[in-house]
C-alpha cells in the first residue's frame, strides 16, 4: 500500500506543495447491538482510501478518495485546493522539524476481536439483555458491542515510512426505566461503554454479564429516589464522571488549534493564553495532567500520530500549574514549542488535526471510602448523563446518571436528576482529594466530535475519584 | 439508470434468493473550504462512496456497508452480510421490505453546485471576510452533491440526486463574536457579503457585554437559536422509536405547543434539500408533526410504524435503527412580523442569536442545557440595547413552545445551522413568554 500513498505525495509535490503526505487507511468495524433481548442492529462496514494533504503558502489542501490508482491525481487535486486557498491568504505556514522514520507499530492485544465469532457476542449481550430486562420497572434494556480494526500506510515528502495495525475494542450496556414523567437510566462501564486498545479480551475483563442485575436495579430504584437538592455541596465524582470532565474542561482547552483561533467558528477557543503557559493555575496542587499516547490499553495510544511524529508523553499540569498543550507540527511551529503528536484524522477521508491522545489526571492517594468518611455533607455522582460547556471551555454543566447523598461520613440516600455546574478554573481550584493507583481508570471516549467537516476521535482519560469543595449542585 | 443504482441493484441480484435485500448506494463530492483569522487555512474535498446492504434471511437481518464497489468488492460485502445474518437470532419484529412505489418529483439539485470549483468558494469567503471591515472572521463554506440509489429485492427501485451549499461564519472583535450563515441548493445564493456584514454588526454590538445573573426572561429567538429547538423535538420527541418506548413527551391530538407553532418535515417543498426516499426506499412526503399548536405527527421507519401499527412516513436512517426515524427537513411555519416588531414588543428581555452545546438532561420532560453564542442583547423598551455575555440556560424546550407561550412569530423563516449541521431546519424568529437562564459567565 505504500505505493498509493507514494503517489499520492508525487503527485502534489509535482502540482506544486512544498510539503505533502499521504496515509492509505483500511478499516474493517462492527457494531453490534441488542435491546430487550433482541438483536436491535447488527453491522459491518470495510473501506479504503487514500487522504492527501498538501501544503501551499498558509493553507492546507486536502483530497481523498477511495480509488487507490487514482492517488496521483488526488495528491494534484489537494495542490489544487490548497493553490485556491490563495484568494484569502495568511502568514507561510512552517512545519516543526520531527524525526523522519521508517518503521511499523501495531496494538498489543490477544484476542482479533473480528475474529471471536459473532454467535458469542450475541448471546453475551442477550444474556445481559435478558437479566436486565427481567428486572421490574425496566422497560428498556440495552446492550452493544463495537470493535475496530485499522490499517494506516503513512508517506511524507520528507521521507516518513511507517505502517500501523491498530485494534480498539470494548461496548457496554444501560437500563432504562420509564416513569410517568420522566426517564432514568443507569450504564455500564460508562456512558456509551468503554472502548480501549486491544482485542476481545477487553471486553472479557469488564464482566458484561456479572453487573447486569445491579444496574437494573439502581435504574428501577432512581424512579422512586428523591430529586438531587440545590445548593453548594462537596462534591465527589466517580471516576469515570471526572474523567469526561478532563476530556471536556481540560482536553478541549489544551488544544493548540483552538488557542490559536482555528476552531474559533465552531468548536470555538479556549480561555487559556499561550502568554501565560508555565505561569496560569489550572487548579489546586492536587491536578496534575498528562497527555500520554503511550499508555498500554488506553484508547487513545497508538504508535504515531497521523502526520508521522512519534506517540509521547506531554505534562498538562503540573501541581495544578498550566505547563502543556496538544499540537501538532505546524501549530507548535507558530507558538514556538516542540509538535507533541497529537494530530488525528477520523479515516482517509478527513484532514488530520489535533486531538487528544490520551489526556489523563495522575492519581492521589486517598480513595473513595476516605472520602466519603471525610465528607460532612456532600453528593457522591456517578456516571455521565449529559453535558455542555462553553465554547472557551470555562461555564460547564454536567448531569450524572445517579448519586448519593453524603452525611457526616455515611454514604445516605440515592438521589435521582443529579447535575453540578462551575467554571474551569475556580472548580478545579477546589480539587482537595484524589483516589490512589488502586481506582484508577483508562477510560476511552469514542465519540469527541471536532472539526468541520466533522471528525469522531477516540480519545482515553486516565481518572480516579475525586473531591471537589462547594460546588453548586442541583441545577435543574 | 444511474452508476449508483446499477451497483445497489447488482447488490439485491448477487444476494438472490438467499434473502430479502436492500441496498442503498451514495456517491458525490463534499468539498468545504475553512477560514480562521481571516484567512484559509483548511481546504479540503472528497470523491465518496458507499454502498450499504441490509439483509434478512429467514428473518435473521445484518447491515454491512464498504466502499469497494468493484465486483469483487460487492461479493464480498454480500458475502459478509449474509454470514453475519446466519449468526443472528430471529428477528420476531422483522417489517418486511417497502413494495414498489413511486416517489414525488423532486429534483433538489443545481448542476453549478455540484461542479462548484474550490475557487467559487474562496470567493464567498473572500466576501465575507472583506465584509467584516477588519474584524477577525472564521467559518466555513462548501458545496456538496450527493447521488443516491435504492433498490430492494421486492422490485422497488429509486434514483435521486442533491446539492446543497453553506456559509456559516463568525466576526470578532477580540471581546465579542456575531455570527451569520445561510444555505441553499445552489451555492450562487449564499450571499458572502450579506453574511459578513451581519455577523460584524453583531459583533460590534456586542462590545462591552455585561454578566447578568440567573433568571427567567422574555426572548427572542434567532433562527438558529429555534432551529436548535426543533432537532431537539425531532430527534427525541417526534421519532417513532422514541414514543414507541415511552421516552417521548409526545400525546397525539393534544395541543401540546402554542397555536401559532406549525411545524413539518418535507424534502419536496420550495428550497428544500434532500431526496424524496429514505434508506427503506419508503417515498418522502410532507408530513405534518405540529398544527396550529396540535400534536398531528410521528415520523416512522419500518420497524417503528409496524410496531405502532402505523405505515412508514420515509424516515429510515441507513444504519441508525437503533436510534429511530428522524426528520431532517423540518419546517416551522413562517409568521407575519419583522423582526423589529417582535423586539418592539419586548419591554424587558433578551435577544438570542445562536444557542451552543446543548444537551437534553431528559428526552421525556425535553428539559437541554445549553449555552447562548455569538450574540446575545438585553431588549429594553422594544429596542436592542447592551451586550449579555453567554448565558446558560436549562429549559424544557416543550414547555417553551406551549400554549400561550409563543408570542409572535417572524416572518424571515430560513435555512438555519445548529451545532448538529446545516440544511436541516428552515425557522423563523420566535418571541416567546419565558426562558430560563441557570447561571452567567461567571457561573
Amino acid at each position: 500500500m505504500f505505493e498509493y500513498a507514494t503517489a499520492a505525495v508525487e503527485g502534489a509535490l509535482a502540482a506544486g506543495a512544498v510539503y505533502a503526505d499521504a496515509r492509505v487507511v483500511g478499516s474493517r468495524s462492527e457494531s453490534i447491538e441488542v435491546l430487550n433481548s433482541r438483536l436491535e442492529q447488527l453491522d459491518r462496514h470495510e473501506s479504503a482510501g487514500v487522504g492527501v494533504r498538501a501544503l501551499v503558502g498558509s493553507s492546507w489542501g486536502f483530497f481523498a478518495s477511495a480509488d487507490l490508482d487514482a492517488a496521483g491525481a488526488a495528491g494534484a487535486r489537494a495542490t489544487a485546493i490548497a493553490q485556491a486557498s490563495a484568494e484569502v491568504p495568511g502568514e507561510p505556514l512552517v512545519l516543526a522539524d520531527v524525526p523522519v522514520v521508517d518503521d511499523s507499530y501495531e496494538t498489543p492485544h490477544r484476542e482479533a476481536p473480528l475474529q471471536v465469532p459473532l454467535s458469542e457476542k450475541v448471546e453475551m449481550l442477550m444474556e445481559v439483555s435478558r437479566v436486565m430486562g427481567a428486572v421490574d420497572g425496566v422497560a428498556l434494556a440495552r446492550a452493544s458491542l463495537a470493535f475496530w480494526d485499522t490499517d494506516k500506510w503513512f508517506v511524507s515528502s520528507q521521507g516518513h515510512r511507517i505502517h500501523q495495525h491498530l485494534v480498539e475494542s470494548g461496548g457496554g450496556f444501560d437500563a432504562t426505566a420509564v416513569g410517568e414523567r420522566e426517564t432514568q437510566r443507569r450504564s455500564y462501564p460508562q456512558a456509551f461503554g468503554q472502548f480501549e486498545t486491544g482485542g476481545y479480551e477487553v471486553v472479557r475483563r469488564w464482566d458484561f454479564p456479572g453487573n447486569a442485575q445491579r444496574i437494573a436495579e439502581e435504574a428501577a430504584a432512581l424512579l422512586r429516589a428523591d430529586q438531587c437538592p440545590e445548593g453548594e455541596r462537596s462534591l465527589i465524582l466517580e471516576s469515570s464522571q471526572l474523567a469526561l470532565q478532563v476530556h471536556e474542561s481540560v482536553g478541549h482547552a489544551i488544544e493548540l488549534d483552538r488557542i490559536l483561533g482555528w476552531e474559533a467558528a465552531f468548536a470555538g477557543t479556549s480561555h487559556l493564553e499561550l502568554a501565560k503557559l508555565g505561569t496560569h493555575r489550572y487548579g489546586s496542587p492536587l491536578m496534575n495532567v498528562t497527555a500520554d499516547a503511550t499508555l498500554p490499553g488506553a484508547l487513545g495510544t497508538f504508535g504515531y500520530d497521523d502526520e508521522g511524529t512519534p506517540a509521547q508523553r506531554v505534562d498538562i499540569v503540573r501541581d495544578g500549574i498550566w505547563v502543556g498543550v496538544l499540537s501538532g507540527r505546524d501549530s507548535a511551529m507558530l507558538a514556538g514549542l516542540e509538535p507533541g503528536g497529537m494530530v488525528r484524522a477520523d479515516g482517509y477521508g478527513r484532514l488530520p488535526m489535533v486531538r487528544m491522545t490520551n489526556v489523563g489526571l495522575l492519581p492521589g492517594d486517598s480513595s473513595i471510602e476516605e472520602m466519603v468518611a471525610e465528607t460532612e455533607r456532600g453528593i457522591y455522582m456517578a456516571t455521565n448523563r449529559s453535558w455542555s460547556i462553553d465554547d472557551k471551555r470555562l461555564n460547564f454543566q454536567f448531569g450524572c446518571e445517579i448519586a448519593w447523598e453524603i452525611e457526616k461520613g455515611k454514604r445516605a440516600r440515592m438521589l435521582r436528576n443529579p447535575t453540578y455546574t462551575g467554571i474551569t478554573p475556580q472548580f478545579w481550584a477546589q480539587l482537595d482529594m484524589l483516589g490512589g493507583e488502586g481506582e484508577w481508570v483508562h477510560w476511552g471516549v469514542p465519540n469527541c466530535g471536532k472539526g468541520q467537516p466533522m471528525q469522531v476521535a477516540h480519545t482515553g482519560h486516565s481518572a480516579s475519584p475525586g473531591r471537589f469543595r462547594s460546588v453548586r449542585v442541583g441545577v435543574r | 439508470m444511474s452508476a449508483e443504482l446499477d451497483i445497489a441493484q447488482r447488490l439485491v441480484e448477487l444476494v438472490g434468493g438467499r434473502a430479502e435485500a436492500e441496498a442503498i448506494v451514495a456517491s458525490g463530492r463534499a468539498a468545504l473550504t475553512r477560514f480562521a483569522n481571516s484567512f484559509i487555512h483548511q481546504n479540503v474535498g472528497e470523491d465518496f462512496v458507499v454502498a450499504s446492504l441490509r439483509v434478512a434471511a429467514d428473518r435473521r437481518v445484518a447491515r454491512g456497508s464498504s466502499n469497494r464497489i468493484d465486483d469483487d468488492g460487492l461479493h464480498a460485502l454480500v458475502d459478509g452480510t449474509l454470514e453475519a445474518a446466519g449468526f443472528s437470532p430471529v428477528d420476531d419484529l422483522w417489517p418486511g421490505l417497502a413494495e414498489p412505489a413511486g416517489v414525488p418529483e423532486v429534483d433538489n439539485f443545481h448542476e453549478g453546485t455540484a461542479e462548484a470549483t474550490p475557487g467559487e468558494r474562496s470567493a464567498v469567503v473572500r466576501a465575507f471576510v472583506e465584509a467584516g471591515g477588519g474584524l477577525r472572521a472564521a467559518g466555513f463554506c462548501d458545496a456538496d452533491v450527493a447521488y443516491e440509489a435504492f433498490a430492494n429485492s421486492r422490485g422497488q427501485r429509486l434514483a435521486g440526486r442533491s446539492t446543497r451549499a453553506t456559509l456559516d461564519g463568525i466576526q470578532q472583535t477580540g471581546e465579542s463574536a456575531g455570527s451569520a450563515h445561510s444555505t441553499s441548493v445552489r451555492l450562487g445564493d449564499v450571499d458572502g457579503s450579506a453574511a459578513g456584514w451581519l455577523a460584524a454588526e453583531r459583533a460590534r454590538r456586542g462590545v462591552g457585554a455585561v454578566d447578568l445573573g440567573p433568571g427567567e426572561y422574555q426572548v427572542v429567538l434567532g433562527p438558529e437559536a429555534v432551529a436548535t429547538i426543533g432537532i431537539f423535538l425531532a430527534f427525541y420527541g417526534f421519532n417513532g422509536k422514541q414514543v414507541n418506548e415511552g421516552q417521548s413527551f409526545l400525546e397525539p391530538a393534544v395541543k401540546q405547543f402554542d397555536e401559532r407553532i406549525s411545524l413539518w418535515d418535507d424534502v419536496c417543498g420550495p428550497g428544500a434539500l434532500g431526496v424524496p426516499f429514505d434508506a427503506e426506499g419508503t417515498p418522502r412526503r410532507r408530513l405534518d408533526l405540529v398544527a396550529h399548536g396540535v400534536t398531528v405527527g410521528v415520523t416512522h421507519d419500518r420497524r417503528s410504524a409496524a410496531e405502532a401499527g402505523a405505515v412508514s412516513t420515509g424516515h429510515a436512517v441507513a444504519g441508525g435503527e437503533s436510534f429511530g426515524p428522524i426528520a431532517t427537513a423540518l419546517v416551522f411555519a413562517n409568521g407575519d412580523e419583522d423582526v423589529d416588531e417582535l423586539i418592539g414588543d419586548v419591554e424587558q428581555g433578551l435577544y438570542v442569536a445562536t444557542f451552543n452545546y446543548c444537551r437534553i438532561l431528559d428526552p421525556k420532560t425535553q428539559v437541554v442545557t445549553g449555552l447562548t453564542r455569538n450574540g446575545t442583547f438585553m431588549i429594553r423598551s422594544g429596542e436592542l440595547a447592551e451586550a449579555v455575555t453567554n448565558l446558560r440556560f436549562t429549559q424544557s424546550f416543550v414547555e417553551a413552545l406551549g400554549p400561550g407561550r409563543v408570542l409572535g412569530v417572524g416572518a424571515d423563516r430560513r435555512f438555519a445551522d445548529c451545532e448538529f449541521g446545516p440544511g436541516m431546519v428552515q425557522a423563523p424568529t420566535l418571541r416567546l413568554a419565558s426562558w430560563s437562564f441557570t447561571g452567567g459567565a461567571g457561573g
